[in-house]
């Protein structure tokens, strides 16, 4: 199959042109039968990105299955996969399906919404599968539109000002780097992202106003890159953002925020960063560390505080990407290995928090906390749910959060004793937040009088958790489903980027020289 | 020789004799009752004008000893201009009959402007450039203030005279300078005297005099003051003309003084052009952001898109002059769409211009509501729309050409910009209040809709060539 990627990447825009054609209707009818094509396109996307697996080859540690063709503007439309793009691709498909199913009862605008979704799906797939720079950007970009839609339209009572700040800050970062693979296209001469990994860009010391700048060009791609993946993972002290887009986005579009949205940033971290520039990396790497372990701890403990049910969970994501940046930027296998668990992990686990608050969200119509309680006696299948990835969330041994967040300590470890340390008590300190929350919600006497005809999951919300919880727990049992696909890639990363500083004299020494 | 001569001038002869003829015609048999037939047959005719041009064989020709030049770039230039004017007469006939504006000048004074603007790109000497920009001017001042008893129209026409004004006395001082020290008005004269990067004093500030009569022409900041009350006062329809061709004429004559008679002497006008880059893209992203009426709104989104296409033009390469081509294109594209959408706001039988009657357009007009959507965000320049390209393309060749900054300060700008186009969006799709516009859209401003978000859409594959005409139209300027 040649064409197999571009059938997985546009086959839910595909759905999306057909339902923009059927625009006008909105009767109950035509609403049921955008959900169910756009359920329809979603599945199959994902079995047939299913046989994207079956060809991929883990021992190869190259990018496969790749289709390039002439595109505009001497660019070229290049796509393909390697160890650390193919899960998250499979990661999107996989959970497209269960967004949709999630989003049965809207009844808003329907059509809109399914073209929106869809819409997004071609354009996260379109992100790890692009081999080339600009094409990469115009994923990246695009997937503005949907999801400033998506919470626009469909989201909380303050919607409008957390679209336009989702927008607008995302937009702010990701510009720099466009000017960052412009120039990167002027000294390469090519916007080939294989042929990218091999060039070395200048990394001699620029005298800047006076100012010695280590790293020289380097840095400044570096930092253009590390201003749009820095705002989308998001890391502190950008981070604003999540929250309010959180919180006023509809259950689906949440999901799909944290799920997936966020990975691009720790992706582009992985496909760009570290191998395009690895001494302006290894320069920055204690400062992305510092900034990790203080988004770990200082957002557990934000998260802790919150009045609102995906407040809290939103800040719970920002500390576990805390993990994913540390793991990246401990540039060792451990580390990496883990980062990327660590976001293939979140992103069952965040979407399923995220669905079980939308779940009593659809009943009850609030996410304050203050207003729950004691649902364990009228929900007891939703109760053991919520718990099982409360605990994951956590991080509790034999769920796949578990794995992550120990692989990335063990890495980090080795560079650091310090941070080490410190990112092990946001472990504790995210058991100290979930239990409480978990308690808070599920546990306690249903003393509220609203809450006394509230009803347990439905079939369709249970089908939904159920491949989420099995995931969940396979990955966590069995981590090496995700290790061994990873695993080759990541060390020809690796030892590219230890190469490459080996060739280089450490930093200390040319700045000491000068 | 004469004949050669004229044959090269054919399209702007047929075209100042149909205008003449025309007059002439419609005066004699009173022909307002002709005047729909009349706007008709001038798009047809411009068309056909646009089709000759294409089938012109490739080569540059000179006429009159070089006063005149047909080269490819002239030849694309010209296409846009015809293409752009034609599109706009189609999708703004139905609004003139609406608003009983439609009388036979109209079109015949576009389409002397349209001679003049042709002129314009094909100038060889300060003369001719001189001559081409009046005719337009002229013509323009006259359609401004086409709704003779309104007062916002004859106020528009007015300043836009007096200004216009101003800046041809500049651009003329200028040039006289130029003149002076160069002892010649033919552009390939002024480039002998001005090459190898030693250029006069007095040269050089005659150049800078011509910069600023030009910058004037294509709105750039900061001579930009005439332009959001001339959009805001003139009809709808003649604020489509404004913001289309008229700039495609004045940023290609731009390049065509700069490249052809001071290509030897990049540096000395590269600052300048970088300056009038900035300020038109941060005057032009900051200052919309207050403005509650849409052709306000466009004129400072205009001025922002000729930052971004004199961004191009700044690098002083071919590439950069490609760029600007391409980035005009698009610019035009979007407009003529974005206009046709304006052209059809109508609450309660009355035209309206304000933002806020777009409220909740999205429930009542899925359609029209999405293709508006695709124009926004392709005139903010978020990909994969088209107008992203046309960015990516000037910010390619600022880089290329070592000005950094000037592409850093360009994407901030447009993040600043997104925003009133994020604004648009938010009235249409995320508005509670029913109360909106309510009237219907006519076939042609449809077509004109449609045909432009779907370019900006379906671009994405392969921007339907267009770069690599401009790449050869640029490669005949930049010799």
């Amino acid at each position: 199959m040649d064409f197999l990627l571009s059938i997985v990447t546009f086959l839910p825009l595909t759905a999306a042109l057909i339902l923009v054609a059927g625009l006008r209707g909105d009767d109950a009818a035509a609403q049921v039968n955008a959900k169910r094509l756009a359920l329809a396109a979603t599945v199959s996307t994902f079995f047939i990105s299913l046989f994207v697996l079956l060809e991929f080859d883990p021992g190869d540690t190259g990018f496969q299955l790749v289709e390039e063709r002439e595109w505009l503007l001497g660019l070229t439309y290049k796509i393909g996969v390697d160890g650390i793009s193919i899960l998250f691709v499979l990661l999107t498909t996989f959970l497209m399906p269960l967004v949709i199913a999630a989003c049965w009862d809207v009844t808003h605008r329907v059509k809109e919404y399914m073209i929106a979704l869809l819409v997004l799906e071609t354009l996260m797939i379109g992100v790890f599968v692009a081999l080339d720079l600009v094409l990469f950007y115009l994923f990246f970009e695009a997937g503005l539109i949907p999801m400033f839609l998506i919470i626009g339209i469909w989201g909380g009572k303050n919607r409008i000002y957390a679209s336009f700040k989702f927008f607008l800050y995302t937009f702010l970062g990701s510009v720099l780097m466009l000017v960052a693979m412009v120039a990167m296209y002027v000294d390469a001469g090519t916007t080939d992202i294989p042929t990218l990994l091999n060039h070395r860009f200048d990394a001699e010391p620029i005298n800047l106003f006076g100012w010695q700048i280590a790293g020289g060009s380097q840095m400044f791609l570096w930092l253009a890159f590390f201003a749009s993946f820095a705002v989308k993972m998001p890391m502190w002290p950008v981070h604003t953002w999540l929250p309010d887009a959180h919180v006023q986005a509809p259950t689906a579009g949440s999901v799909v925020l944290a799920a997936i949205l966020l990975k691009m940033g720790g992706y582009g971290f992985l496909r760009f960063s570290l191998p395009m520039f690895p001494i302006a990396s290894d320069i920055m790497a204690p400062m992305v560390l510092w900034f990790s372990v203080i988004a770990i701890v200082y957002t557990s403990l934000v998260a802790m505080v919150q009045e609102d049910m995906k407040k809290l969970i939103a800040y719970s994501s920002v500390a576990h990407m805390g993990f994913v940046t540390m793991g990246i930027f401990a540039a060792n296998q451990q580390g990496v290995d883990g980062a990327i668990f660590q976001m293939i992990s979140h992103g069952f686990i965040s979407g399923a928090l995220f669905l079980c608050v939308g779940v009593i969200y659809d009943r009850m119509h609030t996410r304050d906390i203050d207003a729950y309680g004691g649902l364990v006696t009228r929900m007891p299948a939703y109760a053991a749910v919520f718990m099982l990835f409360t605990l994951a969330n956590v991080g509790l041994p034999g769920t796949s959060g578990f794995v992550g967040e120990f692989l990335t300590l063990i890495g980090v470890f080795q560079v650091s004793t310090w941070i080490g340390v410190l990112a092990a008590t946001g472990v504790i300190l995210s058991a100290g937040y979930a239990l409480w929350l978990y308690r808070r919600v599920v546990f306690g006497d249903l003393i509220k009088e609203s809450l006394k005809s509230i009803t347990d999951m439905t079939m369709r919300e249970r089908a939904i958790f159920a491949p989420l919880i099995v995931m969940t727990l396979l990955l966590g049992v069995y981590p090496s489903l995700v290790i061994e696909v990873v695993g080759p890639s990541v060390k020809a990363l690796l030892t590219q980027y230890d190469t490459a500083l080996a060739a280089h004299p450490p930093h200390d020494a040319v700045a000491a020289s000068h | 020789m004469i004949g050669a001569d004229l044959g090269i001038l054919i399209p702007e002869i047929v075209l100042s004799l149909y205008a003449l003829g025309g007059l002439l015609v419609a005066v004699y048999i009173s022909g307002d009752r002709l005047a729909g037939t009349l706007t008709q047959v001038t798009a047809a005719l411009f068309v056909v004008m646009a089709l000759y041009i294409g089938v012109t064989p490739d080569g540059t020709r000179d006429a009159f000893g070089g006063m005149v030049i047909d080269d490819g770039f002239a030849r694309f230039a010209k296409i846009m201009i015809l293409l752009s004017t034609a599109a706009v007469l189609l999708i703004s006939q139905d609004f003139m009959a609406k608003s009983d504006l439609l009388r036979f000048e109209y079109p015949m004074l576009i389409a002397l402007a349209t001679v003049g603007m042709m002129m314009m790109v094909s100038s060889g000497d300060l003369i001719v450039l001189y001559m081409g920009l009046e005719l337009q001017s002229l013509s323009l001042y006259v359609i401004a203030a086409l709704r003779r008893e309104s007062v916002r129209s004859t106020e528009a026409g007015l300043k836009y005279f007096i200004l216009g004004a101003l800046s041809s006395g500049l651009l003329l001082y200028g040039a006289s300078l130029v003149y002076g020290y160069a002892g010649t008005t033919l552009f390939s004269g002024i480039i002998a005297a001005a090459g190898d990067g030693k250029v006069e004093l007095g040269l050089l500030f005659g150049l800078v005099f011509l910069l600023a009569g030009l910058a004037f022409k294509v709105s750039a900041a900061p001579f930009h003051m005439w332009t959001p009350d001339v959009y805001e006062g003139a009809p709808t329809p003649v604020t489509a003309v404004f913001a289309t061709a008229p700039k495609v004429a004045a940023m290609v004559l731009f390049a065509r003084v700069v490249h052809d008679a001071f290509g030897g002497v990049v540096g000395d006008w590269q600052q300048v052009v970088a300056f009038l880059a900035v300020g038109s893209m941060f005057l032009g992203a900051i200052a919309a952001i207050g403005q509650t009426d849409i052709k306000r709104l466009m004129a400072y989104s205009s001025i922002s898109h000729m930052g971004f296409a004199l961004m191009g033009l700044s690098a002083g390469t071919e590439q950069g002059v490609s760029a600007m081509l391409i980035y005009m294109a698009i610019y035009v594209t979007m407009n003529i769409g974005t206009f046709a959408f304006i052209l059809s706001m109508e609450k309660d039988g009355r035209h309206v211009t304000g933002i806020s009657s777009l409220n909740n357009f999205a429930l009542k007009e899925p359609m029209k509501a999405l293709a508006l959507l695709i124009l926004m965000f392709s005139l903010a320049g978020v990909p994969p729309l088209v107008g992203f390209f046309g960015k990516y393309a000037v910010l390619l060749a600022a880089v290329d050409a070592g000005l950094v900054w000037l592409a850093v300060a360009g994407v901030i700008a447009s993040v600043i910009g997104a925003f009133y186009y994020l604004r648009i969006v938010y009235f249409m799709y995320f508005g509670t209040n029913e109360d909106g516009l309510d009237g219907q859209m006519n076939v042609l401003p449809w077509v004109g809709l449609m045909a432009s978000a779907g370019i900006m859409l379906l671009g994405v594959l392969n921007l339907f060539g267009i770069d690599g005409l401009a790449q050869a139209a640029a490669a005949t300027l930049i010799r």
